[in-house]
């Protein structure tokens, strides 16, 4: 196996046991990088000197005999909704085009104490918007596992650069799935963790009750050590959580005995007879492995897709707001008001799917309207968020696909923004209630992969992320290459 | 020919004195180079996230308590949503059901009367930028326009009165009630040159003796207790004219100009913006409990008009006298400072009134501005030594003077000197 293959915490015991070092493993990845990006174009942005400066930090200290931190001298790649001080952060939107953050996202910062060399920063549906990666305004990502297909989105430069050898961990954020299904597309881990549990300060705001940090990596293991990075109470994000600092892999490995899985009936409804049957198998495979399922119901779920529609857009008409050519950013020539100069630059500046939304979330917030959609959404929000908490009450964790299907073929979905909605149909629900999910590639179908989607309760990732290697270890997809 | 009631309803902006903004740990300093007061999160930088100043809802409930108004335990931020150059993130973060401070009350002293002026809501909210029009002084004519953002986020206060101001003069005195109260507190440094308190007043009338509101017109832009005055009584007569002719009111915002003493139409009920609130969702929630409120309670200083009614029942001053020994805190607090010295109320009053005011005026300073009269406390009243009394030449002589203690020629001065000097000075 060579180096890029390797998962993270593997790759750190050997910079550890100096038989390779951060220089080397991060030269792998930039290699692999330039390799295959003519075809994957998962990143917008290389950052190779400053990954290779990062390494040399992280193995002079080596060289001085300095113990390392968890996962140091192991490279990462970055979404481009986080900003990077004086590296272009675009969201993949023309508005940001040439942006230079004039600071660090908080996640930045602890990354670069950590000492992760940061591989560069990847493509994403246009602020987050999409769920193929297809509406960013610079570039196609391509799915490894065919070419032809979508990587899923929003995160799906992240999701391709682990996928694709490119970078052992890499950084997304999650509003309505933009983790878990891209995750679930390209056969890897993807966590977004509870809303609170990581801050967002620095992370490019979509809809800012929704928008959660997470990870994508080989596997769970990988996936709990970076979380013991990511999460903490950020004083700079008012809705971070202050609790106390936990070891996210302390139960991995030790199975949980007398685990309860909760099964909603609701997921499983809307399935084609072949992807049930690979669900089927696979939950009769666990029950034999002695995991306990237990079918229960969601029934606020099915209002969860609708409810989303309206609070993502509502919050993201005023979050985009600030992009009106002033101050960064783009600004329209040739107008002759200030106002005309706001208009023209969002109009040229932003993309379709993006202004869709902000023409939904601006009707559903105007006077006469408010009330019979943000405030009703609003509410079954609370009703969604109820359903999970009286299902945690008979279960341990909760358990779905991730995805309705595998993913699709590049143009597919983009002329009907409905079908392309309804793919993360499974994921929206987690984001409204707030609570934590994961993705863990499952099985194949049309030599596509498809995710098993675990969803635990609030704050309790350490659980989460115990089942997820628990059932991961069972499964066996583990080893891709 | 009918009877005019003339109603209206102030909403004052009073920045909150704070070191800090109210969602960054920018500095709030008056007249700094622009833009050098800033960070990502007042210039609304993509990714920056709000985190509330605490020491702005003391304030806010301080105020709320002095105007006797209910204290929400529940308190939201929300969102006001519009498109300008001076307002960096496109919204504007302010409260809107859920304020800090409802249904208070303010009594105003007006000709001898005592009117009882309802207070709506007290809510905080952050001030926008400013533009800097080159070329022209307002935007119309100018070639291009700067922003400077060291305003951005300071943290305001608005207090929403009810409809239950019947006059101009009345207007004007709760504006200054207003003031002195906001002052008094420690909320606002009151500075309306710098625009720390500015007001905006809806105005309509009704027929004597009726009960529903007439349409009602916002006159903006009211940044003296002048302006407010005169602002009113042109915009009674405007809508009386026409009222008398048969017409009616349009429902519009109306801007103020000082300079010219007039105002002109901004925009109408149909161009009104549609400010889109919903509660920001990057502000938790604050809970303000019992013990939060009673410990702001306890910190609140007698209110001036506490005072008012104190100088009088006890000190024996006229109403006259009282109202000038409150007029502000540092004024009342020497008043007492003097008094403990061992002088008479009402000649203490009249000397502060008389001497001490006449060469403040003189001196263009007040008791809060003046470096000699601020810091003259028990000792430094002794600067009298040097003097041969009030009656001769003091004026001439303490306005070159910048401190007490050159005044005392660096004497030590004992309690007795000072009391004995004082007697013979009154």
């Amino acid at each position: 196996m060579t180096l890029i293959h390797k998962p993270a915490t593997e790759l750190q015991e050997l910079i550890k046991q100096k038989q390779v070092s951060s220089r080397e493993v991060t030269e792998a990845f930039l290699a692999q990088i330039h390799l295959v990006e003519p075809t994957l174009n998962a990143f917008l942005t290389i950052t190779d000197e400053l990954a290779l400066s990062m390494a040399d930090v992280v193995d002079e200290k080596i060289s001085k005999g300095h113990a390392l931190g968890p996962l140091e001298g192991v490279p990462i790649a970055i979404k481009d909704n986080i900003c990077t001080e004086n590296i272009p952060t675009t969201c993949a939107s023309n508005i940001l085009k040439g942006f230079l953050p004039p600071y660090n996202a908080t996640i930045i910062e602890t990354l670069k104490h950590a000492g992760l060399p940061i591989l560069g920063k990847t493509n994403m549906d246009e602020f987050a918007m999409g769920s193929s990666t297809e509406t960013s305004a610079y570039q196609k990502t391509h799915n490894p596992w065919n070419i032809d297909c979508v990587p899923g989105g929003s995160s799906g430069g992240s999701a391709v650069a682990v996928a694709g050898f490119e970078a052992p961990l890499s950084i997304g954020s999650d509003t309505g799935g933009s983790i878990r299904q891209p995750a679930s597309f390209c056969g890897n881990v993807g966590l977004k963790p509870t809303y609170g549990r990581v801050s967002r300060y620095g992370l490019i705001a979509f809809a800012s009750s929704l928008d959660q940090i997470g990870s994508f990596s080989n596997n769970v293991t990988d996936t709990a050590h970076l979380l013991n990075l990511l999460a903490g109470h950020d004083p700079k994000d008012s809705t971070s959580l202050a609790l106390e600092k936990e070891d996210f892999t302390r139960f991995i490995g030790s199975p949980k005995k007398g685990l309860r899985v909760g099964l909603p009936n609701e997921f499983f409804k809307h399935l084609s007879p072949e992807i049930k049957a690979l669900y089927t198998t696979l939950i009769n495979k666990l029950s034999q492995d002695g995991i306990e399922f237990v079918w229960l119901d969601l029934p606020s779920i099915e209002y969860a897709l609708a409810t989303y529609y309206i609070i993502a857009p509502a919050e993201a008409s005023s979050n985009l707001a600030r992009y009106d050519g002033v101050r960064f950013g783009f600004r329209a020539a040739g107008t002759s008001s200030t106002s005309e100069m706001i208009e023209q630059s969002r109009s040229q500046g932003f993309g379709a799917e993006v202004k869709r939304r902000i023409l939904i979330g601006t009707y559903v917030l105007s006077s006469g309207y408010y009330d019979a959609y943000y405030k009703k959404a609003q509410k079954v929000r609370t009703l969604i968020k109820k359903d999970f908490d009286l299902a945690f009450e008979q279960v341990d964790i909760i358990a779905s696909p991730t995805t309705p299907t595998p993913a699709f073929k590049l143009g597919e979905k983009t002329s009907d923004p409905l079908e392309m909605y309804l793919s993360d149909i499974m994921t929206i629900p987690l984001n409204l209630a707030g609570l934590p999910g994961l993705s863990i590639p499952c099985g194949l179908h049309n030599n596509l992969p498809m995710g098993w989607q675990l969803m635990g309760k609030a704050f309790d990732e350490a659980r989460l992320l115990q089942v997820a290697h628990q059932m991961e270890s069972l499964i066996g997809f583990g080893g891709r290459s | 020919m009918t009877q005019w009631e003339v109603v209206i309803g102030l909403e004052i902006h009073a920045q909150v004195t704070t070191r800090s903004k109210l969602f960054c740990s920018c500095s709030t300093q008056f007249g700094s180079t622009p833009n050098s007061q800033v960070c990502p999160v007042c210039t609304g930088m993509p990714g920056a996230l709000p985190v509330l100043n605490r020491a702005v809802l003391d304030k806010a409930i301080a105020l709320g308590l002095a105007t006797h108004c209910t204290i929400n335990a529940h308190n939201e931020f929300a969102r006001k949503n519009y498109f300008y150059p001076d307002l960096p993130k496109g919204y504007q973060i302010s409260q809107l059901d859920k304020p800090i401070c409802s249904r208070g009350y303010l009594d105003v002293e007006v000709d001898g009367n005592t009117r009882r002026i309802g207070l709506t809501r007290i809510h905080m909210e952050e001030d926008a930028g400013k533009l800097v029009h080159q070329g022209s002084d307002n935007i119309k004519g100018a070639t291009h326009s700067l922003v400077d953002l060291n305003r951005s986020s300071i943290p305001l206060v608005e207090i929403v009165s009810e409809p239950d101001i019947r006059s101009a003069k009345e207007a004007k005195a709760y504006m200054e009630s207003m003031a002195q109260i906001v002052r008094w507190l420690g909320v606002c440094d009151g500075n309306l040159e710098e625009g720390s308190l500015r007001c905006d007043a809806n105005i309509s009338l009704r027929a004597k003796g009726t009960e529903a509101l007439g349409t009602k017109t916002e006159v903006k832009n009211l940044n003296s207790f002048k302006a407010v005055e005169r602002a009113i009584l042109l915009e009674v007569d405007r809508q009386m004219e026409i009222l008398e002719e048969g017409g009616t009111i349009i429902q519009e915002t109306r801007h103020y100009n000082e300079a010219t003493n007039s105002t002109k139409s901004l925009r109408s009920k149909e161009e009104a913006h549609d400010y889109r609130y919903f509660p920001d969702p990057d502000l938790v929630p604050i809970a303000i409990d019992r013990a939060w409120v009673e410990s702001i309670a306890q910190t609140l200083p007698e209110l001036p008009s506490e005072r008012y009614k104190r100088y009088q029942a006890e000190l024996g001053l006229s109403e006259y006298d009282a109202g000038k020994m409150t007029i502000n805190r540092e004024t009342g607090d020497y008043f007492e400072a003097t008094l403990k010295l061992g002088g008479n109320a009402k000649e203490t009053a009249n000397w502060l009134n008389g001497d001490i005011s006449a060469w403040l005026n003189e001196n263009s300073s007040t008791l809060i501005t003046s470096v000699c009269l601020m810091n003259m406390t028990r000792n430094d009243i002794a600067w009298f030594d040097t003097v041969d009394g009030i009656h001769q030449g003091m004026r001439a002589d303490i306005s070159s003077i910048n401190r007490p203690v050159t005044i005392t020629k660096g004497r030590p001065v004992a309690d007795d000197d000072i009391r004995i000097f004082w007697n013979s000075c009154i």
